[in-house]
């Protein structure tokens, strides 16, 4: 009986792998692969949103899945070297990754492989590493969620009047204490000021990229604390679900949250990492450099505004976002204009940021010049990291 | 023991008896076949949820483990051994305190705070020390950590009686956020993260993974011998057989108990010295993913044999490898790779049961008497570890002739 049956399931086996073989001759050869490593699935917002950009790149080059290897699910260790060598077994002409922790270990593989591209969001080490092969990006997400808390102060100036006794002050849910983080949040509130120019905001960490309860009780906290308007920067459903629940407006992050949140979705910004996918691959191919710093722009169609809410937004809230948006593209308009916020009751007239990662966490490159705040000019992962005035840090231990 | 039943009795349509004695060849045969007929209904799961046929199915999980092409395939190989390596570590630790019956599920966390210790001796000495002085530091630091994460539940265990897998879990995330808070202390700009750091670098020869391997097979070695030869694994398996046994012969149960977590809180560590220092060369909270988990299948399926776990990690291992690949060639969800998992470890796990017992069906014409050696009915195979050491020695759950 157990002979029988296992003869027949090697037998099974064996056509099988017949199969396989004939099928595997008749793939064609391509010459031009890449490989994509992600942290997480799509199951984390932020690794959809790379997917998402990756098909699209996919499909405007017209290449084949054979063509783009995606590999989800790489920790931010040894595993993304290994992972990279993989790609590289694989025929990848260029590797992109998507998660800042993957940085030494892309630049590791760098130094292995010259005659491979590889290009990676939101790391800061590029520019100093000097590696003809090794590419840093981002995009100027502080001018999209300057667009946002445009649309957020028109809403505010609204209630207010509507309601004479409301407060001015809103919330914020951050991740951790990093750059990244510092700038969205201080480019949203510059924008929320804009419109409402008594506004003050509260900024609470919550110590993780992705933590739900962790988020929704910030987000209450806020709240409880008289905060009229919450926006946040982490990766979960925390923060919008916990102003559905209240009626408190929000303005979303990474993507429109509007279908979970009909009634308070004002409007998310988010980074679209397709056009410069897109570039890497093109550049590659035609045998051109990739740029060592590339930030993306509202120009290039790196940042981008979802469609507005249905309920919550004021009515014309797009046209006046599509002024500020004209501005900011013409360049007569700077999100850090040092003329609309101050730093300890003064004016900015000079900062030393943190520009080069070289491990000693001290400023080292003047970005205050011609009355502004260059943000991502110098590299391009942001570098605002100021506490200004208006805006106060709950907790900061994180 | 034998109850009688007579043929007027209505015989059930099954019935199943305990299988004394199986020729080993016989048990690895249905091992084998279990695995095949777990392969052809993923596959079948392959053909009908992501449309791949059942020869690209195998090509594809084959592919996954030994790779599409000479150079592809030299990586994936030496990959395959360092992953099992690793799994295999881990369930060298938690497997003495399983043989006592201590369910230590905290081997995640002993991993974890190990690779602590060896990232903040490497942090704090800034370079000072050469590399080989470090690397001693490390090693000791990192067999203290895991020792430590480890011996504090095993003394509430032997002082109290406090729940150990309870305990132990805890203790898990304890460790977990422990890392978190170093990593925010040691990166001022916010980020949380370390990044490689370049000290402290175990050398390598031949390869970069093989002082590693042979670290881990000398471990095995040293662990069979430990367990099935010396004095200190008859005490565990008396421990783990019964307590009152071990004090009536003289064992000191405390100290055995907390002398063996000890031991597995050392190896524990060993795993985490080896992670920092010939792999990652950093530490985040998620550095052990899930494998301080995954070693307690690979412990218990081996029947906490350290010889036949070389086996079993190499299973998990293979098929996270070639499941992973299905999921990167046909673009679904890290779902589909767990579920083909799940699926093989079911299928190995349900035919040790066939192993273990006889069925018999109802024959047409009954003129015998039937002997009913009154088996248990049949639980989990899972159900009592190290059931083929014991004699054997029938439950009375039936009872109902008596």
């Amino acid at each position: 009986m157990f002979k029988k049956l296992v003869s027949l399931c090697l037998a099974v086996l064996m056509v099988a792998g017949l199969c396989a073989g004939f099928a595997g001759c008749a793939k064609a050869n391509a010459d031009f692969k890449i490989g994509v490593i992600l942290l997480h699935d799509e199951s984390s917002t932020y690794d959809k949103n790379f997917i998402t950009a990756v098909e699209d790149a996919q499909k405007a080059l017209g290449l084949s899945n054979s063509q783009v290897i995606i590999k989800k699910g790489i920790p931010e260790g040894n595993e993304c070297y290994e992972t990279a060598k993989d790609l590289v077994a694989e025929g990848c002409k260029v590797i992109f990754a998507d998660s800042f922790g993957h940085e030494d270990f892309m630049i590791k593989a760098a130094k292995e492989f010259p005659e491979v591209q590889f290009c990676h969001a939101t790391g800061t080490k590029a520019h100093t590493e000097k590696l003809s092969n090794y590419h840093n990006a981002f995009a100027s997400i502080y001018e999209g969620r300057y667009l946002a808390g445009i649309a957020a102060g028109l809403k505010l100036k609204a209630m207010m009047e509507a309601d004479s006794t409301i407060v001015p002050k809103i919330g914020y849910v951050g991740a951790f204490t990093y750059a990244e983080v510092i700038s969205g949040y201080t480019s949203f509130y510059l924008g929320v000021k804009e419109i409402v120019p008594t506004v003050t905001m509260e900024v609470q960490f919550t110590g993780s990229w992705y933590d739900e309860a962790e988020e929704k009780n910030a987000a209450n906290a806020l709240i409880n604390m008289g905060c009229v308007l919450i926006s946040q920067h982490a990766d979960s459903m925390g923060a919008p679900s916990a102003c559905e629940d209240k009626g408190i407006p929000n303005v979303s992050y990474n993507g429109s949250t509007v279908s979970s949140c009909p009634n308070t979705f004002i409007v998310s910004s988010r980074i679209d990492w397709a056009p410069y996918v897109k570039y890497i691959c093109e550049q590659t191919m035609a045998g051109k450099a990739i740029d060592t710093d590339w930030t993306g722009t509202i120009s290039t169609g790196s940042v981008k505004l979802t469609d507005l809410g249905s309920k919550a937004p004021v009515e014309g809230t797009q046209a006046i976002i599509d002024q500020y948006k004209a501005e900011l593209v013409a360049g007569t308009r700077h999100v850090f204009d040092t003329n609309n916020f101050t730093v300890n009751g003064e004016k900015l007239t000079s900062y030393l940021a943190d520009v080069d990662d070289d491990g000693t966490y001290t400023g080292d490159t003047e970005v205050v010049k011609d009355g502004y705040f260059h943000e991502s000019e110098y590299r391009s992962a942001p570098y605002f990291d100021m506490e200004i005035d208006g805006i106060h840090r709950i907790n900061s231990k994180f | 023991m034998a109850n009688v039943r007579h043929g007027t009795v209505k015989e059930p349509f099954i019935h199943i008896t305990k299988n004394a004695a199986m020729p080993f060849w016989k048990g690895l045969l249905i091992r084998a076949s279990a695995v095949i007929a777990a392969f052809i209904l993923c596959s079948l799961l392959a053909y009908f949820l992501i449309g791949a046929n059942p020869g690209e199915f195998l090509k594809t999980f084959f592919e996954g483990n030994f790779g599409s092409n000479a150079a592809s395939a030299k990586l994936r190989i030496w990959k395959l051994a360092k992953d099992t390596a690793i799994l295999l570590c881990i369930a060298l630790a938690i497997t003495p305190a399983f043989r006592m019956r201590f369910w230590n599920i905290g081997a995640e966390g002993q991993v974890l705070i190990s690779a602590l210790a060896s990232v903040a001796v490497v942090y704090y000495n800034a370079g000072r020390l050469e590399d080989g002085p470090l690397l001693v530091l490390m090693f000791i630091a990192s067999i203290a950590a895991g020792m430590i994460w480890a011996v504090i539940p095993a003394i509430f265990k032997a002082l109290w009686n406090a729940n150990e897998t309870l305990f132990t879990l805890m203790m898990n995330y304890v460790a977990t956020f422990f890392v978190a808070y170093c990593l925010v202390k040691w990166t001022p700009n916010g980020s949380s993260v370390l990044g490689e750091l370049k000290t402290g670098h175990l050398p390598s020869f031949g390869h970069d993974y093989l002082v590693l391997i042979l670290v881990v097979l000398v471990t095995t070695a040293f662990m069979f011998v430990y367990l099935y030869y010396s004095k200190h694994g008859y005490e565990i398996s008396v421990v783990g057989e019964s307590q009152r046994t071990a004090c009536y012969i003289g064992i000191n149960v405390k100290k055995v108990i907390i002398r063996t977590m000890a031991l597995s809180g050392a190896l524990c560590g060993l795993t985490g010295f080896l992670l920092v220092a010939a792999l990652d060369h950093s530490v985040t909270t998620t550095s052990v993913g899930g494998r301080g988990f995954t070693a307690i299948i690979v412990s218990w399926l081996a029947k906490f044999n350290p010889l036949i776990m070389i086996g079993t990690a190499l299973l998990l291992v293979f098929l996270n490898h070639g499941a992973g690949q299905l999921a990167t060639v046909f673009r679904v969800s890290f779902a589909f790779p767990d579920v083909v998992t799940g699926i093989v470890i079911f299928f190995v796990i349900g035919c040790e049961f066939f192993i273990r017992y006889k069925v018999h069906f109802r024959r047409k014409t009954r003129t015998a008497q039937v002997a009913d050696n009154g088996s248990g009915g049949g639980g989990g195979a899972l159900d009592s570890p190290g059931d083929n050491e014991k004699p054997d020695i029938v439950p009375d759950k039936g009872g109902k002739l008596k």
